[in-house]
């Protein structure tokens, strides 16, 4: 309360020696490639946001007779098999699939970081017990991996979304280990150590913030695979279950239709796929890349 | 205050101590220690006091497999208020030695005493953050030594607060007053490691340290990689800072002119064992030990002839 006059840490640059801050500008970052990435990834969140108001049609209720329209004033991008709005099943599509994607990202994310710091603070036997369950886990092909897990709980979206999730763990906690073993041997972090202050706030206050930048190109790097992964669960019948609008299940529903000549579902499903995967896989190595060239 | 006037005499003690000349790790008592802290029980005027001291490390696996001994029974003392330079080439074990004193490395053997208080070998917490107050440490590495995304106040007022209960005001102005002792500005604050320059860094790293107020600050190599004129400032800073608060320091180093300029004792370590010790004009001027002559003849200075083979030197040395 009483002279607060050395004002709180807000910085800014004009401070003793106002140099540019390391990693400035995000769209420099980026570069043209990166920002086209950003903007199509905006893109599709907002359509998934505001499906209920861009879609024209209820995205699962169709009629049985307006069946495999074509592109027209009606529906814009025609209907499936049982006569429903292709347009509004894409944008509902939307929600799901991004939603699940983000979901696998952000728990493997979590469990990745929480494992890396553990094994990088503890060291020794800790650290070898976890890359050894970290290689068991790396034995499993990922989709494989998923499959057991769904087998044992049941399919559905929540289900393939953990599965795929713990599939995911050891990617990140092996690349953020190494990162955090890098950090954690800079006098900084034994300079803190030496304090006696406890793993938990050396590791939340030092290692986190510097390792941040890897956990959040990982997750952008993830999160177009688990798209992929997500949708392939889908497409096998055992994530996402009928009626729900999902892009991988479109896709996979749509392949009688496709042996029927009409293509356009899975096509459609497919490109949005496609696309989504291409603009986070971009993001990701954008930041990545920067991230690790421009390093102080 | 009661300890800091102890410091003084202690120094004047272990300076005396000091000059007769011991050699191979037979650490001596450090003097006369006339006026023994009483307060954290020290003993004599030794700050720290170590005795086979022992650490080995194990490389490689299976056939590969090697073992070094980085420690191999030293002992030490350092009296209190006294500057020891401890010297030798990579690999000496001297770096290993600062960093179980500070407890960032366990021995395998041997006994630290510090401030009359023997150290756990494998620290708790409550014990590091208890020897933390007794002991710092400035690290070699100006680009490492400080988190790059925390501003060099933070890094302060987080030693400040880890010791010391003190209000969000008062550890701003303690954090202004360190980093005006070191020779920087309040306003460096605020800045982040990235706006200031290595031999800044450096200063923000002994801020830092002081932060605790310790009484024996442990510099690894702490002026090694700053330019020659950064480094006369900084050390320079460090024998005012001794001065004018009584401290201990052991400054590791490979660089003979620093040692010079810093302090009044050497020990001279090769391969994990103290080969020499005694006064820096003794040692430097009148080396004993061929290991202490070699280091010397090799150190780079006007119209010096670099020795070719070092190896075979030191094959001499051995032999």
């Amino acid at each position: 309360m009483k002279t607060a006059v050395s004002a709180p840490p807000a910085r800014r640059p004009g401070g003793p020696a106002g140099r540019r801050r390391p990693g400035g500008g995000l769209s420099g970052r980026l570069g043209p490639l990166g920002v086209a990435a950003v903007a199509v990834a905006a893109l599709l969140v907002l359509a998934a946001l505001l499906a209920p108001v861009l879609a024209p049609y209820e995205p699962d209720i169709g009629s049985i007779v307006q069946r495999y329209l074509p592109p027209g004033p009606e529906h814009l991008l025609g209907t499936d098999q049982s006569g429903r709005d292709l347009l509004s099943r894409l944008l509902y599509g939307a929600r799901t699939s991004l939603l699940g994607a983000a979901a696998v990202v952000v728990i493997a994310g979590v469990g990745g970081t929480l494992l890396a710091l553990v094994a990088t603070w503890f060291g020794g036997r800790v650290d070898a017990f976890i890359g050894r369950v970290l290689d068991l886990l790396f034995a499993f092909p990922n989709l494989l991996l998923a499959i057991i897990v769904v087998a044992v709980f049941g399919t559905g979206m929540a289900q393939a979304t953990v599965a795929l999730a713990m599939a995911y763990v050891p990617y990140t906690a092996r690349v953020l280990r190494s990162v955090a073993l890098r950090e954690r041997r800079l006098p900084y972090v034994q300079a803190a150590e030496l304090q006696g202050l406890s793993g938990v706030t050396v590791s939340g206050r030092h290692l986190l913030p510097n390792i941040a930048p890897q956990i959040l190109t990982g997750a952008a790097i993830n999160f177009g695979y688990a798209m992929i992964d997500l949708a392939a669960l889908s497409f096998l019948g055992l994530g996402v279950q009928p009626p729900t609008a999902d892009w991988g299940l479109m896709v996979s529903q749509g392949q009688d239709s496709l042996l029927q000549g009409y293509p356009q579902q899975s096509l459609l499903a497919g490109t949005c796929i496609v696309v989504a995967v291409a603009a986070f896989s971009v993001i990701g190595e954008r930041l990545g890349g920067r991230a690790a060239g421009g390093r102080a | 205050m009661n300890d800091d006037v102890k410091g003084t005499d202690g120094g004047v003690i272990g300076r005396a101590g000091g000059g007769s000349r011991r050699t191979a790790g037979a650490g001596g008592s450090g003097g006369s220690g006339a006026k023994g802290p009483g307060g954290a029980g020290g003993s004599g005027g030794n700050v720290i006091e170590i005795s086979g001291l022992c650490k080995r490390f194990v490389t490689g696996r299976g056939s590969g497999r090697r073992t070094v001994d980085a420690l191999d029974d030293v002992s030490l003392t350092v009296a209190d208020g006294s500057c020891l330079a401890v010297v030798g080439e990579s690999g000496s074990g001297k770096s290993t030695l600062a960093r179980i004193l500070v407890g960032l490395e366990a021995a395998d053997a041997g006994e630290v005493v510090l401030a009359g208080r023997p150290v756990a070998r494998r620290p708790r917490r409550a014990e590091r953050r208890a020897r933390a107050r007794d002991i710092q440490m400035v690290f070699q590495d100006p680009n490492g030594s400080l988190n790059r995304r925390r501003t060099a106040g933070s890094a302060i007022s987080e030693v400040l607060a880890a010791h010391h209960r003190v209000t969000g005001a008062e550890a701003r102005r303690r954090v202004e007053e360190l980093l005006e002792q070191v020779g920087l500005r309040p306003a460096h604050a605020r800045s982040l490691p990235g706006e200031l320059s290595g031999g800044q860094r450096q200063r923000v790293a002994i801020a830092r340290a002081l932060a605790a107020e310790p009484r024996v600050l442990v510099l690894d190599e702490a002026v090694a990689a700053l330019d020659v004129s950064v480094q006369a400032q900084v050390l320079n800073l460090l024998s005012e800072i001794r001065r004018d608060r009584r401290l201990t320091y052991l400054f590791i180093t490979h660089d003979l002119s620093v040692v010079r300029q810093v302090s009044e004792e050497v020990v001279v370590m090769r391969q994990g064992r103290i080969v020499e010790r005694g006064s820096t004009t003794q040692v430097l001027d009148d080396p004993q030990h061929p290991y202490t002559r070699l280091l010397r003849d090799s150190a780079p200075r006007p119209g010096w002839r670099p020795v070719r083979a070092i190896g075979r030197d030191a094959a001499e040395v051995e032999a």
